[in-house]
């Protein structure tokens, strides 16, 4: 098996008094999709921003195709990464053709390579048609490929990519989670971080989830669901009723692995030994949804529901 | 900062090609800059060019009946001034709102950031881009003063040059103040403070013989009073040895911006 792509191990970041990173450790191997997981605050940019050469670590060893993050080998490390940020960052004064070739300069790559590699991008991101036009012209999902393009240019060993699909419509979402898969098929390592469980769900060979600059599990997204939250979920809803609520919760609770009684709804999770049949029969009355579990129950469950702002 | 041995991968091979040297960094990054400035330039230049060329008519002829200099005319006296100061203003607007939009709300910085182009390129070449419109301010200035029978000396021809130093110094210097603004208003300070103290002291519009002795101390310190003696110098053809020494202390100047430049506008960028 060929060296891991990305070793980090002990990784620690620290601005003034307060950890944001706090002693994190994982691999990314050659050709593997990985996501990093967590709520806002959870030190997901924070580590991307180490390992892509943008803030040196406080503790820690951090190698990137085998080499150490340290400023001297900052440009060869660069050399061989796509980095596709979470900010928007592409010269509003260039059309999207210059962006790209522009950006192709800055690798060194001499001008007809650039003017091939770019057709071939703006392809890739379906953006062929648009090559002429201004950035302030595209839509949020023609913005996002285009980073993505731009991120490819020096056909890159590593993608990183920060929340590559906030904010896009569920079709915009599609075309860029399609692109991704067929870059992976292609033997690109991914590192991504995302909100969105079903974005890891669809693209991420492994995971972590983070929470408060920690990994707090990692694994496959099924190991990961199987762990944490078992097969199924059923979701009643109970509205403000005391008694039904308490009925359900009644119910559930001896059959379940885990139950949360929530505001207007409890949730109840089962695994392969509950007897999910049992409940769904005896609570045959009730408003209710059930369902696979997904990341998102994993997410949930391992980060909480409190809201991070 | 060596990384504590764990047990790691031998590196691997490094396939890509070999990142390119300061000066093509630079280069490239100044492309980018007159890439993005192409689409306004006529805009720009009337604003760049116009407002060097009005003074120099409303100020050299205008109010310039009414000076004596005893010798030469006030048009005379003050065209070199107005190139100075023309390629001090080109520079400076670039290096602060320019680079300042660049560094922060565009995003510009970080982006090239993440290819093999390091923090010395990005500012050398953004110093760059902004003492090329030094540059082109200092050029249609001396066309301008050509034209009206106010230049002497085939020396004149070394202006464009002396418009880049004098570019160079005033962009590296406007970079520094923009890696610690936090927002544009902080821009007036520095263009009220220094840059139009160094408009109105420098020996643009009268000699600094005569300021008192104190201030005349004051305003060698200032890079325009440098900048200002060697363009009066070659348009008017009284050239010397001297003038090693102004360009000596211009260069000094830039040497200290720009490395204070680029250590600010590193902390700024990689934290």
């Amino acid at each position: 098996m060929s060296a891991p792509i990305i070793e980090v191990a002990g990784l620690r970041k620290r601005y003034g008094t307060a950890e944001v990173v706090c002693g994190v450790d994982f691999t990314v191997e050659a050709s593997e999709c990985f996501g990093l997981l967590g709520p806002n605050g959870a030190g997901k940019t924070t580590t991307i921003r180490m390992i892509t050469c943008f803030s040196p670590m406080t503790a820690g060893a951090l190698r990137v195709f085998g080499l150490p993050v340290e400023p001297a080998n900052h440009r060869v490390i660069k050399a061989r990464l796509g980095l596709a940020p979470q900010e928007e960052s592409l010269d509003p004064d260039l059309s999207v053709e210059m962006n790209l070739l522009i950006y192709a300069s800055y690798f060194g790559i001499p001008g007809a390579e650039a003017q091939a590699r770019v057709a071939e991008l703006l392809e890739f991101a379906a953006l062929t048609e648009k090559a002429r036009a201004r950035i302030d012209t595209l839509s949020g999902g023609m913005k996002k490929r285009l980073v993505l393009a731009r991120a490819l240019v020096n056909r890159p060993e590593l993608l990183v990519l920060d929340e590559p699909t906030t904010g896009l419509d569920p079709q915009a979402r599609h075309l860029v989670w399609e692109r991704l898969r067929e870059l992976k098929r292609s033997g690109v390592a991914m590192l991504l971080t995302t909100h969105y469980m079903e974005e890891a769900a669809q693209l991420c060979d492994r995971l972590v989830v983070m929470d408060h600059g920690r990994i707090v599990t990692q694994g496959t997204p099924a190991d990961l669901i199987e762990r944490h939250v078992g097969r199924e979920v059923i979701e009643v809803a109970t509205g403000d009723d005391p008694a039904r609520r308490a009925r359900v919760l009644d119910v559930a609770r001896p059959l379940a692995t885990r139950v949360e009684a929530l505001a207007d709804r409890v949730v109840i999770y089962a695994n392969g030994d509950s007897d999910v049949r049992g409940m769904l029969a005896t609570l045959a009355g009730e408003e209710l949804v059930h369902r696979r579990a997904t990341l998102e129950d994993v997410f949930l469950t391992l980060t909480g529901r409190e809201l991070r702002e | 900062m060596s990384a504590p041995s764990v047990a790691m991968a031998p590196p691997r091979v490094a396939a890509a090609r070999p990142p390119l040297g300061f000066v093509a960094g630079a280069l490239r990054v100044w492309r980018r800059d007159m890439e993005s400035w192409r689409k306004y330039y006529r805009s720009s230049l009337v604003g760049a060019l116009g407002e060097p060329i009005l003074s120099l008519i409303a100020i050299g002829y205008g109010l310039g009946r009414f000076v004596d200099l005893g010798g030469v005319s006030y048009a005379q006296f003050l065209a070199p001034g107005i190139l100075a100061s023309a390629a001090m203003n080109a520079a400076s607007f670039e290096a602060t709102f320019g680079s300042f939009t660049r560094m922060t709300q565009q995003k510009t910085y970080d982006g090239i950031l993440a290819t093999p182009i390091g923090i010395r390129e990005i500012v050398a070449g953004d110093v760059l881009w902004a003492a090329s419109k030094s540059v082109l301010s200092g050029v249609a200035v001396l066309a301008v003063a050509t034209g009206a029978g106010l230049v002497h000396s085939a020396w004149a021809l070394v202006l464009p040059a002396v418009a880049l130093l004098i570019g160079v110094v005033f962009a590296a210097m406007g970079l520094l103040v923009s890696s610690r603004a936090q927002a544009y208003d902080f821009f007036t300070y520095y263009f009220t403070l220094v840059i139009t103290v160094m408009y109105l002291f420098s020996g643009v519009f009268f000699p600094i013989e005569s300021l008192p002795a104190w201030a005349r101390i004051v305003a060698w310190g200032m890079p325009l009073t440098h900048a200002v003696t060697i363009v009066r110098a070659c348009m008017w053809g009284n050239v010397g040895a001297i003038l090693l020494v102004h360009a000596g202390v211009l260069v000094a100047m830039l040497a200290v911006a720009y490395a204070l430049a680029v250590r600010w506008v590193g902390r700024r960028l990689i934290a």
